[in-house]
């Protein structure tokens, strides 16, 4: 029996991920950095054609895009004259498992049964752990799934507990951890000991399978509006739903779509934190994943990660928590749909955009997620309170995460923030010369850096040297 | 009920890195307590006693070994208390919406 170690088992990390991946990634390398990213999708991924069919299937994909006319008309009210976009949303919550979860996991227990595997393995605290139960339970396959979800006193975050209780529901073998990113070493373990398929959120896989999402918004988009969306809103998290969403619309032609990602504001709080852990009243669509995967996003549990988010996104602005709750309220409320709450984040943004553009225009959010005990705003502020944070009506520019939560007063009061993407650029420059150091870069780094940044080649190697010679 | 049956739904616990085996990485009080873990399935012993190792059958059907800590866990999630600061809401946007109110 092999060394079961934390040491050891880390150290056999690139064999473990390559047996359960079976993805060369080496093939799509050069130079020091350089990663042939586009050439990985094209043949390590599905086609589009077949990857309807897999979603097909299993009774994934092809949700409504529900026109939301009360909240258009509110936020019309607010807008100056001729403003408010017409907003629409996608109701992603009637995929098998209740999220746009489903269509990553389709591809990937597809994958796995074609290659002979007997069972996936993913870790996820989110609504990804039933998504992949659930296509594991439609296609015969073993799964499962290793979560996050209590602090060192044992108390669990309830979205979280939700979360686990689904994935027993479709007949998951569900790990619950302590905080801690020492969980990778468990997911390891468990992927050697199964010899099961590593269903990780981030390969060719799963991202591949989001592009049906961004195709069918860019069709009913087309068929409800005559004209193709203005601007998408994508919640953002690990990058795969803005990466996907934004290939799927650049398929449907949607080039001039402006590709907005939103995440919640959690600033200043640990994500390795036992303490911080339950402070937080969102365990997704945050800003405690949003940056580092816009930012490094090679930091997954597969060698390269198939979701590059800073390639795809025009615009990254920030809401608070109180914002998304209430909007989860209005959408209940003056829309009859009770979803969310995290998936409502994009929803936030939307509603704020909206009141900027032109009447005649229109703007998609791009998902909606199911909503249950636990998974819902008055669990998640009743939790809240338990654990001292101030919860109260106000100004939302009080929020201060891990300390209040401020519900607006009025939907005036709801504001995004945007992030300058530069800065972020300039972060993710940094941390890919992490491992060159001082070294020369080859032609292929900097064209690849330059996909990555969207930056002109010229203005890369300008900001390398200038990195380089402050290390 | 402190004792478990063979076939009864049950919940096992193990450390799996004690304090000083945390990751370097981790903050300090991450680092001061250690990384546990708990999962869920069918009693394979004839009878067992809560404290005591045990082995089980996930759902998985994999055999996991660890010290029997709960029959029949509670799922706890619920949907907590109503929210005053949430009730109010929805009839302050109709009023809104409905030229009532204060835009």
């Amino acid at each position: 029996m092999s060394n079961t170690s934390y040491q050891a088992v880390i150290a056999r990390k690139p064999e473990i991920i390559k047996k359960a991946t079976n993805i060369d990634y080496a093939a799509f390398e050069s130079g020091e950095i350089g990663f042939d990213y586009e050439r990985m999708m094209s043949q390590v991924a599905y086609s589009l054609n077949k990857i309807r069919q897999i979603q097909q299937e299993t009774g994934v994909g092809n949700t409504p895009l529900l026109e939301l006319k009360n909240i258009t008309a509110l936020a019309r009210q607010l807008a100056g004259p001729g403003k408010g976009a017409r907003i629409f949303i996608k109701d992603e919550a009637c995929n098998p498992s209740g999220s746009f979860k489903a269509r990553r996991a389709s591809v990937s227990v597809y994958h796995a049964k074609q290659h002979g595997y007997k069972g996936v393995v993913a870790a996820t605290s989110g609504n990804f752990g039933a998504a992949i139960a659930s296509q594991a339970a439609m296609r015969g396959l073993k799964s499962i799934i290793v979560q996050e979800v209590f602090d060192s006193r044992g108390i669990g975050q309830p979205e979280i507990l939700e979360k686990g209780r689904a994935c027993e529901a479709y007949g998951a073998e569900v790990i619950q951890m302590t905080v801690g990113p020492e969980l990778f070493y468990q997911f390891l373990l468990v992927l050697e000991q199964t010899g099961y398929f590593n269903a990780s959120l981030y390969t060719p896989f799963s991202i591949c399978g989001i592009e049906t999402l961004g195709t069918e918004i860019a069709e009913q988009t087309l068929l409800a509006t005559g004209r193709k969306p203005d601007a998408v809103v994508v919640t953002h998290a690990g990058g795969g739903n803005v990466t996907g969403t934004a290939r799927g619309l650049q398929r449907a032609g949607c080039e001039s779509t402006q590709i907005v990602a939103a995440s919640v504001d959690l600033k200043g709080l640990h994500m390795a934190s036992d303490i911080d852990f339950n402070r937080k009243s969102f365990t997704t669509g945050h800003t405690g994943f949003g940056m580092p995967f816009a930012t490094s996003p090679d930091r997954a549990d597969v060698p390269r990660n198939a979701a590059r988010p800073l390639r795809y996104m025009d615009r990254y602005v920030t809401i608070t928590q109180g914002e998304v709750f209430y909007v989860t309220e209005m959408l209940a409320m003056l829309e009859g749909l009770e979803r969310g709450p995290a998936g409502n984040t994009s929803l936030t943004a939307a509603f704020v955009m909206a009141q900027h553009m032109e009447c005649d225009e229109v703007i998609v959010v791009q998902e909606t997620e199911y909503t249950g005990a636990g998974k819902h705003p008055s669990p998640q502020l009743s939790f809240a309170k338990k654990n001292g944070i101030e919860v109260r009506r106000g100004n939302p520019i009080e929020n201060v995460p891990g300390k209040a939560i401020i519900i607006p007063e009025h939907p005036g009061q709801i504001n995004i923030k945007d992030i300058n993407l530069d800065r972020v650029r300039q972060s993710y420059l940094r941390n890919a010369l992490g491992s060159v150091g001082t070294g020369a870069l080859h032609p292929q780094d900097i064209e690849f850096l330059a996909a990555e940044t969207r930056l002109e080649a010229a203005i890369v190697e300008k900001k390398v040297r200038e990195i380089q010679e402050n290390l | 009920m402190s004792q478990a049956q063979k076939g009864d739904w049950v919940q096992i616990y193990q450390v799996i890195l004690p304090v000083g085996e945390r990751a370097p990485q981790v903050p300090a009080e991450t680092a001061g307590v250690p990384l546990e873990m708990w999962v869920k399935g069918f009693l394979e012993e004839e009878q067992a006693q809560v404290g005591t190792d045990v082995t089980i059958r996930s759902l998985a059907g994999r055999l996991l070994q660890g010290q029997l800590v709960a029959i029949k866990p509670d799922y706890e999630v619920n949907y907590g208390f109503p929210q005053p600061e949430l009730l109010t809401i929805g009839v302050e946007l109709r009023a809104i919406l409905e030229g009532n109110g204060n835009v």
